[in-house]
C-alpha cells in the first residue's frame, strides 16, 4: 500500500503545457513530451511539437514544476515531477505515449509505474547513478561538481549540441536553461530504481553515440532494461530535439509508433 | 436491440451457437469476460481486464457510465448536494488521478465527469452495451457462465451468451433498506427512503424527521436544518461525527499519516477522542447520545456541519422510533413528535437478483456473500464480485486492485493452470475473512473494511499469485 501517497499527497501546482494538435483528429494517440532537468516545455516547442502535429499526432509538452513557466518548486522531488507528468497525461483525451528526454526519461519511468502509458520513448535517458555523474564530471567539472552541494547542475553547449547547430541558436538555448530542485538532483544520483511499469507498454530507447552526457553504454543499459536495443543517431548532441538534425529522431519515433508490430491497436 | 443513447458497442457477432440448459440458443463468446455494470467498479474491471489482454463485454442497464454517481439514473442514491466524504487521494483510481485543481472533496457532478473521462481515456465504451440489463447468470460447467440479458425495462427478447468468466459490479447502494414499525401504514404524513431524496426543495418549509446517521442521514439532516421548518434527527446510538478537516488538512489524510507511521489503533482512537474533545467537546450537552463504541468501530461519518447545526438548535437530536401513530411518531423515550415528512436514511442492502445466492455462499439470500477479499468466490474461480466493500476511504482504488487481482488470476489459469488451482484452495480457506478492526454489529458493517488492512491483504494475494 502506498501509504505516503495517501497521507502526504504531492502539492498541487500550476503547470505549463504547450501543445500542437493536428487539424484533423485521426484517432492517433497523443504524445506527451517530458523535458530533462533544466529544460522546459519550450525545448520541444522549438521543433518537435509542430512536426508531430503535422504528421497527425497530438503533441503536448509539460514543464516540470520549477521549470519553464510552471510554478516554482524548490522543494520538488522526483515523485513530484512524476506526479506532474501523470496529471497531464490523465488530462489528455486518450491514453498517451510518454516521451522523456535526459533525466525526464527517469521521470517518465517513474510515471509509468503510476499511469498505464500507451507506449514510452526514452530519449538520451539519464537514469542517474554515480557512473553518469562521473561522465558529467569528466566532461564538465565546473558545471557538475557544485551540483553535489546543492547548486544547479550546469550543462555547457558542447555537451548538449553538435557543432552543426548554428552558434546563435546554441547560445539562445543554453540561455534558457534553468535548474532542477536540489532534492530531485540528489535523487538522480542516489534515488531508488523506478517501480515496474503498469499496463505493459512497449518502450523505445534512442540517443546518440556522440552524446557527451549519456555514454553509449548507458543507452544500451537503459534499452536492455526494457528488453530492446537503442536506436542510434550518430553525430548529434545530448539535446536531440534542439540539435541541427532534430527531424531524424522524431521521425523515427513516429514511425515506430505507427509500425511497431506489438502495437497493432495504435491506428 | 439495446436502446443506446451512447455510442456503445454494436450487437455481438453471434459466434458458434451452443444450446443452453433449456435448449435456448446461446452465442459462445469464447474467452471473453462479462462485466455486469458500468459504475466505477465495472469500469475499472473492464479497463484492467482489457489491459491484461482479455476480450470484455460489459452490460449496463442505464444509458451512461458512472453508476451511482450519475444522479439522473433512476437508482442513483446521490442527491444534488452530495460531495465526497473521502478526499481526492483516497478516492481516485491509482493510475488515473483526479485533476490537481479540483477541491479536496469534489462534487458528485465532478465524479461523474471523472468516470466519463476515464471511460474515454481508456476507450472503454466500445466494450459496453448500454440499456441492457443482466437478468440471469448461470454456471454451465467447465467454469463457464451463461449470461442472459434483455433491454432495460423488459422490452425485447432475451439473449444468452456464454462467457469464460463473470465480474459482478452491480453496486450495493441502490436497494433501500427499510425498517418496519408498528403503525407505519396508518401514518398520515409523507414517508420516503433517502434513495428518492434528490433535492433540498423536497424539505422546504416542512417539519422533517430524518432517521439514521450514516453519511446520508447526516447530510439530509444538515439540509433540513437550513430548509425545513423543523428538523428532528433520530439515531439508535451515539456516533463520532468527524470533521472534514483537522490540523489544517483533510482528516482522512491526517489519519493515514498515523497509519503510515504504524501508530497502533488504541493510540489513534485516543488521539481522535482527544481532538474531538478539544474542538467540539462533549456532544451529550446538546442531547446527543454518548457513543456506545470507540471511534473507528462504526463506518466513519465525515460531516463538519451536523454538530454546527445542532449547536444552532436547528437540528433536534432524538432517539430511536418506538412506533408510528396517524399524526405523530412515538420515540423510545416516550416523547411524541409530529413530522409532516419522514426520511429513512437507513442505508441500502446488496442484492444479486440475477444469480442464485448459493453460488456466492449467500445461502439465505440476504445479500451477504461469503467471499475472500470480498471479491473471490470459493469453488467458482471464474466468478468475482467487485466494489462490494464499505471502506473507511474511497472505494475506487480498492475496486481497481480487485480487478487487477482477478485479471491476473484468469491469466494464470491459462498460463499455469496448476498454480491457479493451488490458488483456489487459498480462496476457499480465506472465505469470510474480515479486514477491519472490531466493528459494531449492524447490517451495514459485515462488509466494512479498513482500507489499509484491506489493501495490504490484497497486495499479499497479488504477490502470492505471482510468486508461487
Ligand atoms: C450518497 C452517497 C455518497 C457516496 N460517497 C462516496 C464517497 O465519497 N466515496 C466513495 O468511495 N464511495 C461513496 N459512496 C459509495 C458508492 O456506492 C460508490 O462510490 C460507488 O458508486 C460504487 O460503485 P459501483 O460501480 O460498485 O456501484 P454503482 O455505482 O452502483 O454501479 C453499479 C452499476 O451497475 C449497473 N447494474 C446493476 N445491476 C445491473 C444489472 N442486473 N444489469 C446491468 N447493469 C446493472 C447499475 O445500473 C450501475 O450503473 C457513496 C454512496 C452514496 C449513496
Ligand atoms: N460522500 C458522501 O457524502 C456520502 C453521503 C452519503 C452516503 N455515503 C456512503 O454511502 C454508503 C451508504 O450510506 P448511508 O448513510 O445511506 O447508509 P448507512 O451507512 O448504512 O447508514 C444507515 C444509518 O441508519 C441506521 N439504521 C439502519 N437501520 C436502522 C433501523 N432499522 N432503525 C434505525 N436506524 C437504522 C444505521 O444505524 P447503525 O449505526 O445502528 O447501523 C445508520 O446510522 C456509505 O458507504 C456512506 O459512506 C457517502
Amino acid at each position: 500500500m502506498r501509504s505516503w501517497e495517501w497521507a502526504r499527497p504531492v502539492r498541487p501546482v500550476r503547470r505549463e503545457v504547450l501543445s500542437a494538435v493536428p487539424e484533423l483528429e485521426e484517432g492517433r494517440p497523443p504524445l506527451l513530451f517530458v523535458p530533462g532537468f533544466g529544460h522546459g516545455a519550450w525545448a520541444y516547442a522549438e521543433n518537435w511539437l509542430g512536426h508531430v502535429a503535422a504528421r497527425g499526432f497530438g503533441g503536448y509538452a509539460v514543464s516540470l514544476r520549477g521549470h519553464g513557466a510552471s510554478e516554482p518548486a524548490p522543494e520538488a522531488t522526483l515523485r513530484a515531477y512524476a506526479h506532474d507528468v501523470v496529471q497531464v497525461a490523465a488530462s489528455l483525451p486518450r491514453r498517451a505515449v510518454l516521451v522523456g528526454h535526459g533525466a525526464g526519461a527517469l521521470v517518465v519511468a517513474h510515471a509509468m509505474a503510476r499511469y498505464p502509458a500507451r507506449a514510452a520513448v526514452l530519449v538520451a535517458p539519464v537514469f542517474g547513478g554515480w557512473a553518469t555523474f562521473g561522465t558529467a564530471l569528466r566532461r564538465n567539472p565546473l558545471g557538475t561538481l557544485p551540483a553535489v552541494f546543492g547548486a544547479g547542475l550546469r550543462l555547457n553547449r558542447r555537451q548538449l549540441f553538435s557543432g552543426e547547430l548554428p552558434d546563435a541558436d546554441a547560445r539562445r538555448y543554453t540561455g534558457r536553461l534553468g535548474r532542477a530542485a536540489r532534492r530531485a538532483q540528489w535523487q538522480l544520483l542516489t534515488g531508488a530504481d523506478p517501480e515496474p511499469a503498469v499496463g505493459d507498454p512497449p518502450v523505445l530507447v534512442l540517443g546518440s553515440p556522440d552524446d557527451r552526457v549519456v555514454p553509449a553504454a548507458a543507452l544500451t543499459r537503459a534499452a536492455r532494461r526494457y528488453g530492446s536495443a537503442p536506436l542510434l543517431f550518430p553525430g548529434m548532441g545530448h539535446d536531440l530535439m534542439l540539435d541541427a538534425r532534430w527531424r531524424e529522431p522524431i521521425d523515427a519515433i513516429l514511425d515506430w509508433l505507427v509500425k511497431d508490430p506489438a502495437r497493432d491497436d495504435l491506428g | 436491440m439495446p436502446t443506446s443513447t451512447e455510442p456503445g458497442r454494436p450487437d455481438p457477432e453471434t459466434t458458434t451457437l451452443a444450446r443452453g440448459h433449456d435448449g435456448r440458443p446461446v452465442s459462445d463468446r469464447g474467452d471473453t469476460v462479462c462485466v455486469i455494470g458500468a459504475g466505477a467498479s465495472g469500469l475499472t474491471a473492464v479497463k484492467n481486464l482489457a489491459e491484461h489482454g482479455f476480450g470484455v463485454d460489459c452490460y449496463e442497464r442505464e444509458t451512461g457510465v458512472g453508476g451511482a454517481w450519475n444522479w439522473r439514473h433512476d437508482r442513483s442514491p446521490v442527491y444534488a448536494s452530495t460531495h465526497l466524504i473521502s478526499s481526492r487521494p483516497f478516492t481516485q483510481f491509482p493510475d488515473f488521478p483526479m485533476p490537481d485543481h479540483w477541491p479536496d472533496y469534489p462534487h458528485h457532478s465532478q465524479l461523474l465527469s471523472y468516470f466519463e473521462r476515464y471511460a474515454d481515456h481508456f476507450d472503454l465504451r466500445r466494450h459496453i452495451w448500454f440499456g441492457t440489463e443482466v437478468v440471469r447468470v448461470e454456471p454451465v460447467g467447465d467454469d463457464r457462465w451463461d449470461v442472459t440479458t434483455r433491454s432495460t425495462g423488459g422490452y425485447g427478447p432475451e439473449r444468452t451468451s456464454r462467457y469464460a468468466a463473470v465480474v459482478i459490479a452491480n453496486g450495493h447502494n441502490w436497494s433501500p433498506k427499510l425498517p418496519r414499525y408498528e403503525g407505519l401504514e396508518q401514518f398520515r404524513g409523507e414517508v420516503m427512503h433517502a434513495a428518492s431524496y434528490k433535492d433540498s426543495a423536497q424539505l422546504r418549509g416542512k417539519r422533517v424527521l430524518v432517521v439514521g446517521a450514516g453519511n446520508t442521514g447526516c447530510d439530509i439532516a444538515v439540509e433540513a436544518a437550513q430548509q425545513a421548518s423543523r428538523c428532528w434527527h433520530s439515531t439508535r446510538r451515539g456516533y463520532w461525527y468527524a470533521p472534514k478537516y483537522v490540523f489544517g488538512r483533510p482528516a482522512d489524510q491526517v489519519n493515514d499519516l498515523l497509519l503510515a507511521l504504524r501508530v497502533p489503533l488504541r493510540v489513534r482512537q485516543w488521539l481522535y477522542h482527544r481532538t474531538l474533545r478539544l474542538t467540539v467537546g462533549d456532544l451529550t450537552r446538546f442531547g446527543l447520545p454518548k457513543p456506545d463504541h470507540r471511534v473507528y468501530e462504526t463506518h466513519p461519518i465525515a460531516n463538519s456541519l451536523l454538530v454546527y447545526h445542532v449547536g444552532h438548535g436547528a437540528i433536534t437530536p432524538v432517539p430511536d422510533i418506538e412506533r408510528f401513530h396517524p399524526h405523530s411518531v412515538e420515540l423510545t423515550d416516550g416523547r411524541h413528535v409530529d413530522p409532516e415528512l419522514v426520511v429513512f436514511a437507513t442505508g441500502y442492502l446488496p442484492r444479486f437478483e440475477f444469480l442464485d445466492g448459493k453460488l456466492l455462499g449467500d445461502d439465505e439470500g440476504v445479500g451477504r456473500p461469503r467471499l475472500w477479499l470480498n471479491a473471490l468466490v470459493p469453488d467458482h474461480p471464474t466468478l468475482a464480485v467487485t466494489g462490494l466493500l464499505q471502506p473507511d476511504s474511497g472505494i475506487f482504488t480498492l475496486a481497481h486492485w480487485q480487478a487487477v487481482l482477478f485479471a491476473r488470476l484468469l491469466r494464470l489459469r491459462v498460463s499455469r493452470p496448476e498454480r491457479a488451482a493451488a490458488f483456489a484452495a487459498r480462496v476457499r480457506a480465506g472465505a469470510g475473512e474480515r479486514y477491519s478492526g472490531q466493528v459494531k454489529d449492524s447490517t451495514r458493517h459485515w462488509f466494512e473494511v479498513g482500507h489499509a488492512d484491506y489493501l495490504r491483504a490484497l497486495e499479499r494475494a497479488l504477490r502470492e499469485l505471482e510468486s508461487k
